[in-house]
């Protein structure tokens, strides 16, 4: 979980997408509990209606499920789901931004695809 | 629990304080109310406690009048609430013989919390002492309509911190309908599930909080890309600087993605900001 919020986004996405997050790195593997709405109202300081929005956000698609009376848990499949989700949004989450920034430098199309495949290393 | 203004109109003097002020607020919730100085907040809070007559029209509180039943509600001002020659002891006996669902070992902890002896005068209590009583009766008179205006005076950023862990906690506790009105809104924003804003003694708008984050944003791009993407529609704020551009928009009508995809940078306006340029193109005020 990370320390706090910021204004980015709605409040209610970004619990949802740490919660994506904890799935992602096994914070919250298939078939444990996550933390309730009471407690992500308590840790971040925030309305429980805004994180129970977030909370049935991931129940709505079925990464979460509940168990009456006992809280909140990750679905089998959830992880695989996730990725799925994630990569379907990396086009406007990280291409997108990428495009425009080049574009407002003048980088090529060519030299775009050869930072690409330079990988994740500075030199 | 629920809180019903129809058309609440009150002059003092010449001074129109509320005019034709309508809005209903349904509980259990957590309401900011926000609005500038002299905008009519602290005179709606008290005619929900029942301390002010309308000149015309209706209050209805949880389903009577506040002005037959002023216990359904616990109104906290920052500042004058005790009889300043009780001690702390005293105030809690008197706010627990006025409130039914007094709950004195709650306030009791909260005392203790804020560092509070029961032994004390209220006249000799420091401005964040006073706080903290206000917030402890407040919490504790488990009114399902608690009202804290202003509550912090005095209080440092610590004790403001606690003060909001408390009141999530009290909610999760008995849920109820508490109303909030402050001018530190970044810090208290996240704690809303709606905010209303009254401008000019009248409602300017009632929203739950992230739908209105989701209808407001800031474009930034050149003079021209911002000019061209506004298209003559006005943007409730507009800045130029170095030959860039950032307007504000806020309406259903924009579209962060579909600004995106102009090549703009986009950004959320925090709640703070937005109330103040709405309040601001309201007036016709500065640009």
């Amino acid at each position: 979980m990370s320390a706090k919020l910021d204004d980015s986004k709605p409040i209610f996405i970004q619990i949802a997408e740490e919660l994506e997050s904890g799935i992602l790195d096994n914070t919250f593997p298939e078939g444990s509990r996550v933390p309730s709405t009471n407690e992500f109202a308590a840790h971040y300081q925030i309305n429980p209606a805004t994180a129970a929005k977030g909370i049935n956000r991931l129940v709505d698609e079925g990464i979460l499920f509940k168990k009456r009376g006992i809280g909140m848990f990750v679905s089998d499949g959830a992880k695989e789901q996730v990725a799925g989700k994630r990569k379907t949004q990396f086009y406007e989450t990280y291409i997108v931004p990428l495009i425009n920034e080049a574009a407002k430098l003048d980088i090529s199309q060519e030299e775009l695809e050869s930072m690409i495949k330079k990988g994740g290393h500075s030199s | 629990m629920n809180v019903q203004f129809d058309n609440v109109t009150k002059k003092f003097g010449s001074q129109t304080a509320l005019n034709s002020l309508s809005f209903t607020l349904n509980g259990p919730k957590i309401v900011g109310l926000l609005g500038r100085n002299g905008a009519g907040k602290t005179t709606a809070l008290n005619m929900m406690a029942g301390c002010i007559f309308p000149d015309n029209g209706s209050i209805v509180v949880n389903g009577s009048s506040p002005f037959a039943q002023p216990n359904n509600v616990c109104l906290i001002n920052e500042s004058g609430n005790f009889k300043k020659d009780f001690s702390i002891k005293e105030t809690l006996k008197s706010a627990s013989l006025f409130y039914p669902n007094w709950d004195q070992k709650r306030a009791e902890e909260l005392l203790d919390l804020f560092h509070l002896k029961k032994s004390k005068k209220v006249k000799s209590l420091s401005k964040g002492m006073e706080s903290g009583l206000g917030i402890t009766v407040g919490l504790a008179s488990y009114s399902p309509v608690t009202i804290f205006d202003e509550p912090y005076i005095g209080l440092d950023a610590a004790a403001r911190s606690r003060f909001y862990d408390l009141l999530i906690e009290e909610y999760e506790r008995q849920p109820r309908l508490f109303i909030l009105s402050t001018h530190l809104i970044d810090e208290a924003a996240k704690l809303f599930e709606d905010v209303f804003i009254i401008h000019k003694g009248a409602l300017l708008l009632h929203q739950d909080v992230e739908t209105l984050r989701s209808m407001s944003f800031s474009i930034t791009g050149t003079k021209k890309d911002v000019t061209e993407y506004l298209n003559g529609k006005a943007p409730i704020h507009r800045k130029e600087f170095a030959g860039r551009a950032t307007a504000y928009v806020y309406g259903s009508e924009w579209n962060r993605h579909e600004a995106e995809l102009y090549r703009l940078d986009t950004d959320s306006i925090p709640i703070q900001e937005l109330m103040v340029h709405l309040t601001d193109s309201h007036t016709g005020g500065k640009k």
